[in-house]
């Protein structure tokens, strides 16, 4: 039996099986014990049945893909088995519902596990999920105890439960052989340091919350509902509130309504309700009202994929509007900075007064993983700069930022939607809107302040990924550095506006490799017009990049850059 | 300086215009409301629609309140969000039956079932006046208008009939000839802790001038449609207010009035004293490994 550095489980059924909080528990328990974690989560819209998948990559090391081939495949239907046992490496392990019968020419291990049966004895048909956590226990040689450990702790004083789910994972391991394990782990090496197990969406919400978000107002949208209920469970207190609104519109104006009241206000949504927004964005950037808004992308246009994931919102978040305006957008692309684009974000949108868009993305909002806890006292908030003085002051005046007069005190102005004068009321005349349109462009100034990652940055080549594509690339990267290529590393989250020194970086390259999920490679697109030689590696499926695909295609495009290099020279 | 002149902003209603009455009715409202309350003009906050009504935010004369001047058919919205996150001001609405009835009209009924505190006045001219005379929900059947070359062939709604149906908890009807009258309704109706519209006829002498139908002309032996409510009228009953609706014309008074409905500012109160906040730390404590 080998020892392994990291283990991919995948579990493929139908929605209700328990498909989706297998890969959850998986990870959990393993966290729970010191290991590295994260799940991915594919599922249907609809709300039973339909092909479900979800996997769990569990390593001795930090990691954050969703990992390359599969070691073991549980797949509870015929359809499941069909549909994912390629994806199994050589050597790796199928457990079976007995309801499966195996291809006799399939390479790969297949064992069939009774789990409802096994359940049924323990008392507790809905431990199932144990039963196959038993049996993962003993494939991967994992201690059965960190299993108990996570249910005991999990149903802490529902000893019933406790009871029967112990029982269910001791029949799982013991329906299995010792010859069966296909792997060791070994020990974990807990980290030093303080940890949350969270989802990219909940990471988002407590991030907003730091940050001191005190109106949340949303529409359910796949992906990005599990916002919204985060938040009318937890925001609430003196000036606090969190409610569900009657559509996109309805939602973006609110919050609109309560930036100008003063207050830190956020919604969040996907595609379909961004797009809906977008005449509202644009009312915030003219009247210049700090909001957040977050854009968890799936498949689009229209309705699209609502839950496959894609980064195909980029030129929507920078333009959801017509007309001149450039909205400021900062892209997660991890869980951990799921959290920190939040708090930046409103940071922003209180420093600049005006919308601030987030970009997340299905693979991460439904992500599960292991992070360092967020250091609250080291991550600083921000609050707009409020006018304080008297009567009579013309909000519109300057040429640029100024302070913000808030209902209730001095400083009374119209906020307004059409081009305005520096009192705030209705204007044609070009002079007016000449003034304001370099003040609102000119404010964007003041968010230049983002900070990037730049690697062995004498490379004449350079990676680029955005948002949810950064893990994989990173590791695609991690190899093409180990095997001897000499390429660069650049990444940030802050999209619009970039780092200025990090754009001047990326001109300085002979080329730039951008991995992004979409077809038109939105970002190597808005980099080139920007002087960069940007290139795109593309990919629209509705799942993440690979890790080991992308690191080849990067090679291919790297052999491909040198070669015109030597031509050109 | 309290009190704004703007030497640059030009715009102004045509002559005659029920709007300028509108205005009046609006800024004494929101005076008597603050001096019974003794608070600065600042708590006030007037949410204006897109068409001629909506320029009323920029037409306040005397000490100003704050004004938001969004988007067309989302002043309900952007109210919402502004008494959603400061229940402390007072907000009212100026909107008209284009911005309000047509492209709004889906924000009236989420208001309505929520109870939201703020009053909205609606400024019906039945004719989109700003983009120069096209029909609008209550544009009557047949009109000929320049987007109805061959006369309008929808109904018109009854928008009070539309407020009593969704669960509006204030309605009342004015007339913008009426100043003194209208100020008295939309002070009740910023009063009143709850939805509240009202709802005005003020002509367009430009495009739709009703005055003559509201008013009658006895010489030519027409009728007045304004009628004011008898005193016996019980503002509680929705059965008594829907008879005043059936009458038809334009009703002048408060038609139907549910006081006894939480208002949302009641219900979020509610919550606030049962649930308790949590810090971001403890909600991070809640995933911690």
């Amino acid at each position: 039996m080998a020892s392994q550095t990291e283990i991919v489980v995948r579990f493929a059924g139908e929605g209700g099986q328990g498909v989706v909080t297998a890969a959850e528990m998986l990870a959990r328990a393993a966290t729970g014990v010191g290991f590295h974690a994260l799940t991915f989560a594919t599922f249907p819209s609809q709300i039973l049945g339909g092909p479900t998948w979800t996997q769990a990559r569990i390593a001795r090391a930090p990691i954050q893909s969703p990992g390359d081939s599969v070691d073991i495949l549980v797949a509870f239907n015929d359809e499941a088995y069909n549909e994912h046992r390629s994806e199994v490496r050589d050597g790796g392990v199928i457990l079976l519902d007995p309801s499966v019968t195996p291809d006799p020419g399939d390479g790969h291990r297949c064992i069939s596990v009774p789990f409802d049966e096994l359940a049924k004895q323990t008392g507790e048909s809905r431990a199932a999920n144990m039963v196959v956590m038993g049996g993962l226990s003993k494939l991967i040689n994992m201690p059965v105890t960190y299993f108990k450990e996570f249910v005991a702790s999990r149903f802490a004083g529902r000893d019933k439960v406790v009871e029967a789910n112990h029982m269910a994972l001791d029949l799982g391991l013991a329906h299995l052989s010792e010859e069966d394990a296909i792997s060791d782990l070994g020990e974990p090496d807990p980290p030093d340091y303080d940890q949350v197990f969270i989802k990219g969406n909940e990471a988002l919400s407590v991030g907003a919350m730091h940050a001191g978000i005190e109106f949340y107002f949303g529409y359910p949208i796949s992906p990005a509902t599990p916002v919204l209920v985060y938040m009318e469970r937890n925001l609430v207190g003196p000036g606090k509130f969190a409610y569900q609104a009657s559509s996109e519109i309805e939602a973006v104006t609110g919050i609109i309504g309560a930036g100008f009241a003063g207050r830190k206000a956020m919604t969040a949504t996907s595609g379909p309700g961004f797009t809906l927004m977008g005449e509202g964005l644009g009312l915030a950037w003219m009247a210049e009202i700090p909001c957040v808004v977050v854009d968890v992308q799936r498949g689009g246009p229209a309705t699209g994929l609502p839950t496959k994931t894609e980064q195909s919102d980029l030129l929507a978040a920078i333009s959801p509007a017509h007309g001149d305006s450039s909205l400021p957008v900062i892209a997660a692309g991890t869980v951990e900075e799921c959290f920190y684009a939040a708090v930046h974000a409103f940071n922003w949108a209180e420093r600049y007064q005006g919308p601030v868009i987030v970009l997340s993305e299905h693979s991460l909002a439904e992500r599960a993983q292991n992070i360092p806890r967020p250091d609250l006292a080291a991550t600083p908030v921000e609050s707009r700069d409020v006018y304080r003085g008297d009567n009579g002051y013309l909000r519109y005046e300057s040429g640029d930022l100024s302070p913000f007069p808030v209902p209730g005190g001095a400083g009374a102005y119209v906020a307004n939607g059409s081009e305005h004068d520096a009192y705030g009321d209705t204007t044609h005349l070009a002079k007016h809107h000449v003034h304001l349109t370099e003040r609102r462009f000119g404010k964007l100034r003041l968010l230049e302040d983002g900070t990037y990652e730049s690697e062995n940055a004498g490379a004449p080549v350079a990676i680029l990924p955005w948002g949810g594509s950064k893990g994989s690339a990173r590791e695609a990267y991690d190899r093409l550095r180990e095997e001897g290529e000499d390429v660069g590393w650049l990444y940030t989250i802050f999209l619009n506006p970039m780092p200025p020194a990090m754009l001047d970086e990326l001109r300085a390259k002979d080329l730039v490799i951008v991995p992004e999920l979409n077809y038109q490679g939105q970002l190597a697109g808005l980099l080139r017009a920007q002087g960069v030689r940007a290139e795109a590696i593309t990919q629209y499926t509705g799942l993440p990049f690979k890790p080991s695909e992308l690191s080849e295609r990067i090679k291919a495009r790297l052999a491909g850059a040198g070669a015109r290099q030597a031509v050109t020279a | 300086m309290t009190d704004k002149k703007n030497p640059e902003y030009d715009f102004t209603w045509c002559p005659g215009c029920g709007d300028f009455g509108v205005r009046r009715a609006v800024e004494v409202a929101m005076r008597d409301w603050n001096i019974e309350r003794e608070i600065p003009m600042s708590h006030n906050v007037v949410v204006a629609g897109i068409g001629c009504s909506g320029n009323l935010v920029h037409l306040l004369e005397g000490e100003q309140p704050y004004g938001f001047h969004g988007i067309h058919g989302r002043s309900l919205p952007i109210a919402l969000g502004v008494k959603m996150a400061r229940e402390d001001l007072n907000v009212l609405v100026v909107a008209g039956d284009g911005d309000f009835l047509s492209i709004g009209m889906e924000h009236i009924a989420p208001q309505a079932a929520r109870n939201l505190n703020v009053c909205a006045v609606v400024m019906d001219n039945g004719v989109y006046g700003l983009t120069k005379g096209q029909s609008s929900p209550t544009t009557i059947e047949e009109t000929v208008t320049s987007s109805t070359p061959y006369g309008k062939m929808e109904a018109p709604i009854n928008p009070l009939e539309l407020y009593l149906t969704l669960g509006v908890t204030y309605i009342a009807s004015g007339y913008s000839s009426k100043p003194r009258d209208l100020a008295g309704l939309i002070k009740r109706g910023m009063e009143h802790d709850g939805f509240s519209i009202v709802h005005v006829a003020s002509p367009c002498t430009t495009y739709n001038d009703t005055y003559e139908v509201l008013k009658g002309n006895k010489a030519k032996g027409i009728e007045g449609t304004a009628w004011e409510l008898p005193d016996d009228h019980d503002p509680s009953s929705r059965s008594a207010a829907r008879g005043v609706i059936e009458q038809g014309g334009v009703p002048l008074g408060v038609v139907y009035q549910d006081a006894e409905r939480p208002s949302l500012d009641r219900r979020i109160a509610g919550v606030r004293e049962r649930v308790k906040p949590k810090s971001p730390d403890a909600l991070l404590d809640a995933f911690a490994l």
